[in-house]
């Protein structure tokens, strides 16, 4: 459960103050398929961040599962990403010559899970991603664009978290691939798992059940779909 | 992150450009390997320096005369030149001062010497029986002199093994053969055993005679060049010197030691004169070759700030699903400490085999300690961790969010 409590996010450039985010709030319950929308410069990179424990706001608090993570230190925050969190990036973010297996287990290597119980769940999540097992030794740079995502899928789903934060992940792919990995989230969603997806494409958008729109670091919709 | 894992990810990282890696591993190779080479030379020639000066004999003290001065006391023809010591100051010396061994005066000259067909010149060592002893000469060959040779003033010559190749064919037995020193008949009863050593100073080309003989048939006059005296240990060799430096000042009547007609000289400072030299020689060698180790280390540096601007992506992700500072740290850490610690293992390979090879061909001596063996493992591991720390903590504090973005 996520609940943002008038976040703001001022960037400093010595003089010169940026408002990114101007009073943001919003209560994601578990389970949910949320897009967040907006053009590029409307702040829902910023928003991302925050909800990904990546950045902390200026001002506002952000509790995640009861907890206000808004004035973590950044050890702390990295321990919330570890337990917490499954980033899927638009540019996937695969380790390069790293087999499909290695890439899926690399957060539970920072939890601490010995190495046999490591391969077993990520064997798991990929299944659940929706890749095939005979791609488990595959190099991610043997894999299609597609397929990637598809691991990447897998790596955010490898430490069971919260939320899984999406951003852009259709961007690199074409509209046929795109289809399939939307599908791949609306089962997981089907299946329980929070989702939070951050597009500027209205198409994408329609996939979740809610969507809510920014524009210049302010909420200007937030609806059922 | 744990060690074992730690250590997965060090093997990936390293294997994925594996040339890249063995040119970085190289350059501490071979500044390690020379590391390791110099110390042995040095401390190879150290070892035959001071073998040499043990070989003389052990717990050793070296009596000379003072400088002798010509008229007007204006020119000094240096020390050793003075004509001031007897064997009477010997024969005091073996009686009066405690903890004394035993006692050889000697009276060294150079002289031609003949044996039919052949001649050489070289140092006739008129001595006492007792020589032998102190000055760990051994006979290969006959007998050295005896009590009743010295007593009876006999022509008798033991050969040290470089004056007997230069008068005697190989294979002839010199034992009882006939030499002429300074055209006086002399018999030949003995050869001692080489002691090693070459050029100016060379302990193998001597011919021993007695010192009575010497006396009156060479030198014609009663006094020695050199006292050679043993003390009983090594404990006791400053208050040997002392008991010496007293006895010879009162025998000569001398009051200010600053005028004594001798001087007496430790063989222990002569091996520390000699290992102070050797060290100053060790340290040189080994420097030059830390030059090389510093340039392999900044090879490291400079790779490891390549891998982190070429990984940041990777550093996001890293940080993106939980990995801390410290765990940022430790995986580039690994990476560099990794390369320098396989490189000092392959280096000590090559360093050994660069000692082999000196050894064999140019006939150096040579001698690699466990002292140097540590002390590289030990720069190789320091060269990483500091090397490797500033591209480590570099990478450590990048920001996620701009890493993952980075093109």
């Amino acid at each position: 459960m996520i609940e943002l409590k008038s976040i703001t996010k001022i960037y400093s450039n010595g003089d010169i103050s940026t408002y990114a985010l101007k009073g943001i709030s919003f209560r994601i319950k578990d389970g949910e398929y949320v897009a967040i929308m907006g053009p590029s410069g409307s702040g829902k990179s910023t928003l991302m961040h925050i909800l990904g424990c990546l950045d902390t706001p200026t001002s506002g608090q952000y509790f995640l599962d009861g907890k206000d993570v808004s004035s973590f230190s950044e050890e702390e925050l990295a321990d919330i990403r570890k337990e917490k969190i499954g980033f899927v990036f638009q540019a996937f973010n695969l380790l390069p010559r790293a087999t499909v297996i290695r890439n899926v287990a690399l957060p539970l290597t920072y939890a601490g899970v010995p190495k046999e119980k490591r391969f077993t769940i990520a064997e798991k999540a990929v299944v659940s991603a929706g890749l095939d097992e005979d791609h488990l030794h595959y190099y991610s740079n043997q894999l299609s664009g597609g397929q990637m995502q598809r691991v990447a899928i897998a790596r955010a789903l490898v430490n069971n978290p919260s939320i899984l934060l999406a951003d852009e992940p259709t961007g690199n792919l074409d509209t046929k691939t795109g289809e399939i990995v939307l599908d791949t989230f609306k089962r997981l969603n089907n299946e329980g798992r929070t989702i939070v997806l951050i597009t500027h494409e209205p198409d994408v958008a329609m996939h979740a059940k809610r969507i809510i729109h920014i524009k210049d670091g302010g909420i200007i919709s937030d609806e059922s779909n | 992150m744990k060690a074992i894992d730690l250590l997965e990810e060090t093997y990936w990282a390293l294997t994925a450009n594996k040339v890249r890696t063995f040119l970085t591993m190289l350059g501490i190779v071979i500044g390690i390997g020379s590391v390791i080479a110099m110390i042995a030379i040095g401390q190879g020639t150290q070892a035959s320096i001071q073998a040499s000066i043990q070989s003389a004999g052990s717990n050793l003290l070296y009596i000379v005369p003072g400088a002798q001065h010509g008229i007007g006391m204006q020119v000094s023809s240096g020390r050793g030149s003075a004509r001031t010591l007897t064997q009477d100051d010997a024969a005091a010396i073996a009686s009066q001062v405690p903890s004394v061994a035993a006692v050889a005066p000697q009276l060294a000259l150079r002289e031609q010497i003949t044996a039919p067909g052949t001649n050489t010149n070289t140092q006739v060592i008129g001595t006492t029986p007792d020589y032998a002893g102190v000055r760990s000469v051994f006979l290969q060959e006959g007998s050295f002199l005896n009590a009743n040779q010295l007593a009876s003033r006999e022509r008798v010559a033991v050969l040290g093994p470089t004056a007997e190749s230069d008068l005697f064919a190989t294979g002839t037995d010199p034992v009882g053969k006939a030499i002429k020193i300074n055209q006086v008949d002399f018999r030949v009863i003995g050869v001692t055993v080489a002691k090693g050593g070459s050029g100016f100073n060379n302990p193998d080309d001597v011919v021993y005679v007695p010192l009575t003989t010497a006396q009156q048939y060479l030198a014609g006059d009663r006094y020695i060049s050199q006292i050679s005296v043993e003390a009983a240990d090594a404990a006791s060799m400053d208050a040997v010197q002392a008991g010496i430096t007293n006895l010879l000042l009162q025998k000569h009547r001398i009051s200010n030691p600053a005028l004594a007609d001798f001087s007496v000289y430790n063989q222990a400072d002569i091996v520390a004169t000699a290992s102070t030299v050797t060290s100053t020689f060790t340290a040189l060698l080994a420097s030059i070759a830390g030059i090389s180790l510093l340039v392999g280390g900044i090879g490291i540096m400079n790779m490891m700030l390549t891998t982190v601007t070429e990984r940041t992506r990777e550093i996001g992700l890293r940080k993106a699903v939980g990995a801390q500072r410290k765990d940022v740290i430790a995986q580039f850490l690994m990476e560099a400490v990794a390369i320098t610690f396989s490189g000092g293992a392959l280096g000590i390979v090559l360093g050994w085999l660069l000692t082999l090879a000196l050894t064999l061909a140019a006939g150096i001596t040579t001698q690699i300690s466990l002292f140097s063996i540590l002390l590289a493992f030990g720069v190789s591991a320091a060269i990483g961790i500091l090397f490797g720390y500033y591209p480590a903590r570099r990478a450590s504090r990048l920001n996620p969010i701009e890493a993952l973005r980075y093109e």
